[in-house]
């Protein structure tokens, strides 16, 4: 029995090492599920008592900016797909691009929210000491501001980190490191990203869309 | 250590002869050398967080407050809480004995993510020097529960770096408890099923998952409040509408799971040496590896107990209330079948067997005391008292400190190829039972008749019963550096030690001691169930239980 290049030592073979890359990825996901749960949960808490100051704040997002979000990121998850299809056909190029459209659309997203965020901190929408709350009728206002920061700012976190784990990526697609038995690192960054995309998908209506019809 | 000898005469080099150097142990992906690495850096916490103690116990020993003034006092008893919880307990057994064990029980060469393995030791460093830094540059005076609004817009001490520490530390844990449940799934050797795994795995096993699903709530706890101090988030702000108590619940929900995480690997680390040392199969070995992912999983629905007197409904309380007594029908269960185990065994007294039946008495007085504090009714009258402290003592310091060193000298012999002096082990064993009682079962009767926790100065009539717990200290301080002492003098001059000194089942037993690097030559394959000790198995000398004999080694055989 030959070694395959990429199987460590610790383990039997291929199949056992990718599913425990496997495994340990999703164990980790759940860990950022609890992570941004905690999130969610102080969101969920106080948008239970103050429902008029979440309706105000909610009235002040650009539901645009954020619909073209939403469609930016469920594009790069696709273009994942696609890295990783091309990674199991063996056609190294098309992984090559396929990654690049993936930071490419991470980047889009980022430069997208930067556009929001600085036009909340230009009309004093940023909690703190500056906080413009003459705008707004309820005070806990800013306290919807503050989740909507902390929140999607995590998100943001992530999506860095995420652009870097695909630059990386990319250095070893170039490098050819992918082959169609053994491309785990592409498959474990792809579960990543589809993850915090999935975070987003919970964001977007949460923070935009509810009560927007009132 | 006579390494040199040793290896020029052994077949084979072990774990720590493979290779030599600092770059050797500071970049290794070795699970057992990691173990190592985790053992130094949390005895070096252990000993930071008790001169904490040491001087606490000093300011208490007069009514006045007149060794430190109150503000230093709420630091004193901080840090002590923060280092001895995130430094010490909660990595302790984990990280140290589950490393070096784990994979070996389980047969495999190593744990599923080495190099992620060597990273948690790296952030776990990192977090313990921003910690330490923080300490050095004036300290952090919240108590370790960190309380909002105190934390984030009053105290005027090192939150911000303490949150930063406490916060990176938490992914060590989070990284060691993906590994194992990965390497518990999937690199068991053939033939080694779920029920044939050592209880310890099986502790292990729930330990992880409370970490995988606890820490990062944490952490986003204490980033909130990172936020909220540093940036006017206000999340727990109540100017702006936010709520200190939302605090308090995602706290809790991490913190008191992190009890389980500090006490479950310890119950693992009794069943193993409780069935050695009787000679026995473990009473019950189902109920007891259940008990574990029963403990793992109601210990999430409890966190509302220590909130009784902090403003959640009175149904929250009762429902609250009511879970307690049912999260305690599983540690009820795992102390009924040791005590079944130990009926009709051939028990000896060794060293490792001394510390398991102080943990059983111990851990069973905490318990029971944790269902006095979780009765609602009860409680009001004792919270923050004494009592509370005594109680979370009993079960920290009796149940999991007794529970590591058990753990530490049953398998010293095997992570460092000697064996430790037994007479004065032994001694100091008894000295750490007395030292610890007397410290902390006076603690119980103060805060029953209503001498508060975290003041530094109370009326006379204490004094007694505080002097007592203050002598009591001393007595389990020098406890403490007795086996620090002969642990670290057993690495020279110790007796070589045989692969299996304690004639003990399991597959750790059967690779040498020390272990070669890779654990396993071939894979084991594995045909038995744990603890198959047979009925008449008392201590006899077998070839496995006989030091090897190393010609050029003239240490071999010399009795300590």
């Amino acid at each position: 029995m030959s070694h395959h290049p990429a199987l460590a030592h610790h383990f039997e073979d291929l199949e056992q090492q990718h599913e425990s890359a496997t495994l340990g990825m999703w164990a980790f996901l759940i860990t950022e599920v609890m992570f941004f749960g905690g999130l969610f949960t102080a969101y969920a808490v106080y948008r239970w008592r103050y429902p008029e100051a979440w309706l105000e704040g909610s009235h002040e997002l650009d539901i645009g900016l954020g619909a073209l979000n939403t469609a930016i990121l469920i594009g790069s998850s696709l273009t994942v797909v696609l890295s990783i299809h091309a990674a199991q056909r063996g056609e190294s190029r098309k992984i090559v691009r396929w990654l690049l459209a993936t930071i490419g659309l991470g980047l889009a997203f980022l430069v997208v929210k930067a556009i929001e965020y600085s036009h909340k901190f230009h009309v004093g929408h940023v909690p703190g000491p500056n906080f413009a709350s003459g705008d707004f009728v309820h005070t806990e206002t800013q306290l919807y501001f503050g989740l909507y920061f902390a929140m999607t700012g995590m998100h943001a976190v992530h999506m860095v980190i995420g652009i870097g784990l695909f630059a990386v990526l990319l250095g070893m697609a170039m490098r050819r490191r992918f082959t169609p038995e053994h491309h785990s690192w592409l498959e474990m960054c792809g579960l990543y990203w589809h993850f915090v995309d999935i975070v987003w998908i919970f964001l977007f209506p949460l923070l935009y869309l509810l009560g927007r019809n009132q | 250590m006579s390494a040199d000898t040793k290896r020029a005469a052994a077949p084979e080099p072990n774990y720590i002869t493979a290779n030599y150097g600092i770059k050797s142990w500071l970049l290794t992906t070795d699970h057992k050398r990691i173990g190592l690495l985790y053992l130094i850096s949390i005895s070096v916490f252990f000993f930071i967080g008790g001169a904490f103690a040491v001087l606490i116990r000093m300011e208490l020993l007069t009514p006045e407050g007149d060794l430190v003034d109150s503000e230093t006092y709420n630091k004193l008893f901080t840090q002590h809480g923060l280092i001895m919880i995130f430094f010490f307990l909660v990595p302790s057994i984990p990280a140290v004995l589950g490393n070096f064990l784990l994979p070996i029980m389980l047969g495999a060469k190593d744990l599923a993510f080495p190099r992620i393995n060597l990273l948690s030791w790296y952030v776990y460093t990192v977090g313990g020097l921003v910690t330490l830094y923080a300490t050095a540059t004036g300290g952090v005076d919240t108590g370790w529960t960190f309380y909002t609004p105190y934390s984030s817009t009053y105290a005027n001490t090192q939150v911000m770096y303490t949150a930063v520490g406490v916060f990176i530390t938490g992914f060590s844990s989070i990284l060691t408890g993906l590994n194992f449940i990965v390497t518990t799934h999937k690199m068991r050797a053939p033939g080694l099923t779920w029920f044939r795994l050592p209880l310890f795995v099986w502790a292990q096993y729930a330990t992880s998952l409370i970490m995988v699903l606890g820490t990062p709530v944490l952490a986003i706890t204490i980033l909130l409040v990172a936020l909220e101090r540093g940036l006017g988030i206000g999340i727990f702000d109540p100017k702006l509408g936010g709520d200190p108590l939302l605090f308090q619940h995602l706290f809790w929900f991490y913190s008191h799971p992190a009890v389980y995480i500090m006490i479950l690997p310890g119950m693992g680390v009794i069943s193993e040496v409780i069935s050695c040392f009787a000679r026995k199969r473990v009473f019950g070995y189902g109920f007891i590896a259940f008990s574990s992912l029963a403990i793992a999983v109601l210990g999430f629905l409890v966190w509302g107990h220590h909130m009784f007197t902090s403003g959640q409904s009175v149904y929250a309380g009762l429902v609250f209330s009511f879970l307690t007594m049912v999260v305690a029908i599983p540690s009820a269960v795992k102390v009924f079948n040791w005590i079944a185990t130990l009926y009709k065994g051939s028990i000896s007294f060794e060293t490792p067997m001394l510390y398991a039946l102080g943990f059983i008495g111990l851990f069973t007085i905490g318990g029971l005391t944790g269902i006095f504090l979780g009765t609602l009714a009860l409680d009001v009258h004792v919270h923050d008292t004494y009592f509370v402290v005594a109680h979370f003592h009993y079960v920290m310091v009796g149940g999991m400190v007794m529970a590591y060193l058990a753990g530490i000298h049953f398998w010293w012999p095997k992570i460092t190829g000697r064996m430790y002096p037994e007479t004065i082990a032994k001694f100091a064993a008894v000295v750490i039972f007395i030292g610890f009682n007397l410290t902390f079962f006076p603690q119980f009767l103060l805060g029953y008749v209503g001498m508060p926790r975290r003041y530094h100065a109370y009326p006379e009539e204490f004094q007694v019963l505080n002097v007592m717990s203050t002598a009591g200290a001393s007595i389990l301080g020098i406890g403490y550096l007795i086996p620090m002492g002969y642990l670290v003098w057993s690495l020279w001059w110790g007796k070589v030690a045989a692969a299996n000194p304690w004639r003990a089942k399991g597959l750790e037993w059967e690779v040498p001691s020390p272990p070669p690097t890779f654990n396993f030559d071939q894979t084991p394959v594995v045909t038995e169930e744990a603890y198959a000790y047979a009925a008449d198995d008392s201590f006899v000398e077998t070839e496995a239980a006989k030091p090897p004999t190393y010609p050029s080694d003239p240490k071999v055989g010399a009795d300590s």
